[in-house]
């Protein structure tokens, strides 16, 4: 039977394998999501079946546990609403950190202090090493997605001490870097002094757990992409260690891998956005949202527009290329544009979508957002392969994107920005700037592109400006 | 003992190449679903739950059979969750153009 088990889980994360890898395409993806699925179900049957001889009143505890987390955990993955995926997505990791902590917790009490094994467990060292590491690290996961969640959910944590909570960056981060070490010395002590008292395992999950709420409080709303997909390779790798203090192939291999692709794509999203790892989480410039900047300055006048003008200059494009960004998702308004698409489209107009690699709350959200409001995949394009369109193209409308658009990045060696990719937005004919007022991105940075000639603002809610110019349209 | 050790972390390595490799394939579009479809796959961790309570003795004591049962929970919930999230968010990226032909969807939109 033992080697029934093994198979299984060997089937298993093949599955998990082959079911990802169906993720590079929009086709194959819905399938590979559900092949990883019943790879997940079959090494929990496996699982079930090598702990078959367990006591009945265990039994019992499974049934229960397994049926309150289906039942908690069906109706919000069904009922929420796409534009609050993040914070779900966010819960959803938290609980599997929290997981993996109190199965570091439990395997503290079961070998009383990792000072009593059983013959058929793993190496001593894996256990220890593994569970002190999955302790750490799955508390660090648990709480700082539970602020995520709390922060992504905007009404939980009030405005001002949001604020004071990303003023207080510095403060944070030497803390941070104390409860790390104190963390360590922690960890380091019972592993090597077998047989110490329960409450040192609780300490460490709570030294960790401050330092998971720590790491995410003062996280601005621009960085909280980078910092879930962080936290998700982190729960990725606690469950790898988890797995070697298990001797688990099934979940060694798993959490393996979400660390490793977490990890890359935490990367990706970084590179993305000009910053580093370390400068988001130890916040190098501000680390927040940076509002209202002084405007307009010595750079030049902007011109504004009126929803009219935007309606005639659209219909009578060969081109026009939709770049939204953050202030989109917070307006809510994707599918008012995507109505407005339409309206182009049945003119005669080719529309167009140009998504920035960190648009959105989520690496990728702002297509699931747009997708929502079905907005064809073939039309949402990936910066590198829009870029070079921008020049053939008659009207730009920037929607709630600021620092994606920022020319300086591109052009002014000083720029706090520069060398951050960018949509080559300047380089079409004329571009229409939605935007609520003159404030700054979040990097808190003047963008020239605002000051252009060919550029032309239209100030007010986006959902509202979007509004006016369909009604426009339909006018025309 | 040590052979099973030195198995698992080779294992290990391996399965953070694979995590690499299919990770770098991924467009940047479908970068949310893969967050949500990696956060279901750590799910994973439901097993260690499962092992926790299915090792306990009869006659353990309350307070680790709380914390498994917890943890079981936790862990249920990140798989169910995960998985039906990262379906939800799939299921919005089907080309629905092609159910209706440009003309109609023109004629219907300007009505």
């Amino acid at each position: 039977m033992t080697y029934l088990v093994d198979v299984l889980y060997i089937l298993a994360f093949s599955l998990f394998i082959y079911g990802l890898s169906g993720l590079t395409g929009p086709k194959t993806a819905v399938r590979g999501n559900w092949i990883a699925a019943i790879g997940m179900g079959i090494a929990v049957v496996a699982t079930l079946i090598k702990i078959r001889d367990t006591a009945p009143i265990n039994w019992i505890l499974i049934a229960a546990g397994l049926a309150v987390g289906v039942i908690l955990g069906v109706p919000p993955a069904k009922k929420t609403k796409m534009t609050a995926m993040p914070q779900l997505v966010a819960l959803f990791n938290g609980v599997g950190g929290g997981t993996v902590a109190l199965i570091a917790w439990s395997e503290f009490i079961e070998t009383k202090g990792f000072s009593e094994f059983k013959p058929e467990q793993s190496p001593t060292i894996a256990l220890v090493v593994g569970s002190l590491f999955a302790a750490i690290i799955g508390s660090v996961s648990f709480w700082g997605s539970l602020v995520a969640f709390a922060k992504l959910q905007e009404t939980i944590i009030p405005k001002n001490v949001e604020k004071a909570f990303v003023k207080g960056a510095k403060v944070f981060q030497a803390a941070n870097i104390v409860l790390l070490l104190v963390a360590v010395a922690v960890a380091v002590y019972i592993g090597l002094n077998k047989g110490v008292a329960e409450w040192w395992i609780v300490l460490l999950l709570v030294l960790a757990g401050i330092m998971g709420l720590f790491v995410v409080f003062p996280i601005g709303g621009a960085d909280m992409p980078v910092v879930i997909s962080l936290l998700n390779a982190m729960t990725g790798l606690s469950a790898a260690a988890a797995g070697l203090a298990l001797n688990n192939t099934a979940m060694i291999v798993a959490g393996m891998i979400v660390g490793a692709s977490g990890s890359i794509l935490t990367n990706l999203m970084a590179v993305a956005m000009n910053r580093s790892i370390p400068a988001i989480v130890f916040g190098s410039f501000g680390g927040g949202d940076v509002e209202g900047g002084p405007a307009g300055g010595d750079q030049g006048t902007v011109r504004a527009t009126s929803a009219a003008d935007a309606a005639i200059q659209m219909a009578y494009a060969n081109q026009v290329i939709v770049v939204p960004g953050y202030g989109l998702a917070v307006a809510q308004a994707q599918h008012t544009v995507k109505e407005l698409a339409d309206l182009l489209e049945a003119r005669g107009v080719e529309v167009k979508f140009a998504i920035h690699p960190v648009a959105g709350r989520m690496p990728g959200h702002m297509n699931v957002l747009l997708a929502e409001a079905d907005v064809e995949y073939d039309s949402m394009k990936e910066m590198d392969d829009i870029n070079g369109e921008f020049p053939r193209t008659d009207v730009t409308v920037v929607i709630g994107a600021n620092d994606v658009t920022n020319p300086a990045a591109r052009n002014d060696p000083s720029s706090p920005i520069h060398g951050m990719p960018i949509l080559n937005v300047d380089q079409s004919r004329s571009v229409i700037v939605l935007k609520r007022s003159m404030s700054s991105g979040y990097a808190g940075i003047e963008n020239p592109l605002f000051f252009l000639g060919q550029t032309s603002m239209l100030f007010g809610d986006a959902k509202k400006s979007v509004s006016e110019v369909i009604e426009a349209l339909k006018d025309l | 003992m040590y052979t099973q050790l030195l198995a698992n972390l080779a294992i290990l390595v391996l399965a953070g190449f694979v995590g690499f490799a299919v990770i770098s394939k991924v467009p940047n579009t479908l970068h949310t679903p893969l967050m949500s479809g990696t956060n279901a796959i750590h799910g994973i961790v439901v097993l260690g739950a499962l092992l926790v309570l299915g090792n306990l003795p009869a006659d353990a004591h309350w307070g680790i059979r709380i914390i498994g049962f917890i943890a079981l929970v936790f862990g249920t919930l990140n798989v169910i969750g995960g998985f039906l999230v990262t379906d939800r968010m799939l299921g919005m990226f089907k080309g629905k153009k092609k159910e209706l032909p440009a003309a109609d969807k023109a004629k219907e939109v300007t009505k």
